[in-house]
């Protein structure tokens, strides 16, 4: 097997010739690999994948996402999830499943305009994403401050195993909460350690494909210098999980290996 | 008598100073619409051109949905200061028909199927109207559709080329189109060796056509070029290669 290295890439350039399995963001075409977009090329143990730099949101199931009550039936509520479909969140869901229309308001759980985190139950292509708030962290975000960043600069704002997003926390005093769909919603106690974390956030959105980012974000929060920048992000999590709970967006797995390897990215 | 000029000189340049398969001046610009998911600006010669792309997102109306694929819809349109004399703002006979070619000519490269009872929205707007506007506008837009993050096989690069003073020549200019004898936009996925878009204005015998047809190719493999470079600077900066830790 040839050796892959991993490089930059736009629409149809070709990643790699042989017999590879195709992952995501790329197209199998004989028997090369070509990419789909623009983004990172590399070769993993299980095949060959792009990490794109663009792109609005599609849904995955088990992504947990912010996402906003826009309507209800009797039945179920109808989520804006910032995608090209919006969302359901049955009403059996909430109230259980002795849920009765006749009997239940659904205005008093969850009113229009509401803000929830919820996890994505079940999608595919032929239906629309149904939601489910039934689990640790899920469901209506009582108050904080809400911003949009690209879907793709998610994993870049929630670090390795969760350290830029610590990292933002702890110097701003602030609770963040991130989706999948790119919404963040930031709650603090004061109004400076807000303003604080958003700024920390725009910057992280524009400029997440650049090298030592972690070390800027850290010059603009004031966050002290230790002797190895590599250390700060493992003492701190303890620390975090006193504040408030800390940060209630759990970044999969894929999430993680994702962001690992766009800071890798980075680094080189 | 009316007296025809000559387009092309003794020295074998053309009006512009360009030799035969010489391409206009090209310069692409990614991100410059930020309200859009992707966007670019072209300057092909004098042609000034926006592209924005939106989407994939939500169809209105809900009937144009498909359930299997996405719906792509392009609109080609003009601006009333784009010309010397003033155009109507309202989609003309010519627009609708380039609204057209270029959805048909965007299609094959985008992977449409992956985005099920989704639609994008491909907006071109011509700011400066010059020779081969279409073509720059397919080039434009197909890089915007790169820089909106959609699963593409390929990008499109288009580029024209015809046949002026009995001679074939690259990259027609809006004298040359309007005096010269054919015009043959082209585009074309260099990655597939598939052309998506042929279209011809004049007569042009089979030796003429074919040369026509490996001028253009040429031409668009050009472009093809200055979209990478264009989407590479926007991504990735100066650095054009990934740097390995050894």
């Amino acid at each position: 097997m040839q050796e892959i290295k991993r490089k930059y890439v736009v629409p149809g350039d070709r990643i790699v010739d042989g017999n590879f399995r195709p992952l995501s963001n790329v197209t199998k075409s004989g028997n090369s690999i070509f990419a789909t977009r623009i983004g990172i090329a590399e070769a993993t143990r299980d095949g060959i994948k792009v990490i794109p730099l663009s792109g609005v949101y599609i849904p995955r199931v088990n992504d947990v996402v912010i996402g906003k009550i826009i309507d209800h039936s009797s039945l179920s509520w109808q989520v804006d999830i910032r995608s090209c479909f919006s969302a359901h969140l049955p009403a059996q869901d909430v109230f259980g499943r002795d849920f009765s229309p006749a009997r239940d308001d659904m205005n008093k759980q969850l009113a229009i305009g509401d803000l929830v985190t919820a996890r994505i139950m079940a999608f595919d292509r032929t239906r629309d994403p149904m939601l489910t708030i039934q689990d640790k962290d899920l469901g209506k975000i009582p108050r904080g401050e809400f911003l949009k960043i690209s879907a793709t600069r998610v994993p870049r704002l929630i670090g390795k195993r969760g350290s830029m997003i610590q990292t933002i926390e702890q110097a701003t005093q602030t609770r963040i909460l991130i989706g999948q769909n790119g919404i963040v919603v930031v709650a603090g106690r004061s109004a400076e350690g807000t303003q604080l974390a958003i700024r920390a956030i725009r910057m992280v959105e524009e400029e997440a494909h650049t090298s030592n980012l972690t070390q800027r974000i850290k010059t603009l929060l004031n966050v002290p210098e230790p002797e190895s920048t590599e250390t700060i992000s493992e003492q701190a999590s303890p620390e975090g999980q006193k504040l408030e709970g800390s940060s209630s967006s759990i970044p999969e797995a894929e999430e993680q290996v994702q962001e690992e390897e766009l800071e890798k990215g980075d680094k080189e | 008598m009316v007296q025809t000029r000559s387009l092309i000189d003794e020295h074998g340049r053309r009006t512009d100073g360009r030799t035969m398969d010489e391409l206009r001046n090209v310069k692409i610009q990614v991100g410059i619409v930020k309200n859009a998911d992707g966007s670019a600006y072209i300057e092909f010669g004098k042609n000034r051109i926006i592209a924005a792309v939106y989407g994939p997102r939500e169809v209105h109306p809900k009937h144009m949905a498909q359930p299997d694929r996405c719906v792509l819809r392009c609109r080609y349109h003009m601006s009333p200061f784009s010309t010397d004399t003033r155009k109507n703002p309202a989609p003309s006979r010519r627009e609708v028909e380039i609204s057209k070619v270029m959805r048909e000519a965007l299609e094959p490269a985008l992977m449409l199927e992956d985005y099920p009872r989704a639609a994008i929205d491909v907006f071109v707007e011509v700011l400066q109207a010059d020779g081969g506007s279409r073509c720059a506008g397919i080039t434009a837009a197909s890089v915007a559709l790169a820089d909106a993050g959609i699963n593409m096989r390929d990008i499109v690069p288009a580029c024209a080329a015809g046949k002026v003073d009995g001679k074939i020549v690259l990259d027609i200019n809006d004298v040359e189109d309007k005096e010269g004898s054919a015009d043959m936009p082209l585009a074309y996925m260099p990655h597939l060796e598939r052309v998506t878009l042929l279209q011809l204005d004049g007569i042009l015998n089979q030796e003429e056509f074919n040369e026509c047809l490996d001028k253009a190719l040429q031409g668009c493999k050009m472009i093809y070029e200055i979209q990478r470079r264009a989407l590479i600077q926007k991504y990735f900066g100066d650095e054009q290669e990934l740097k390995e830790e050894s």
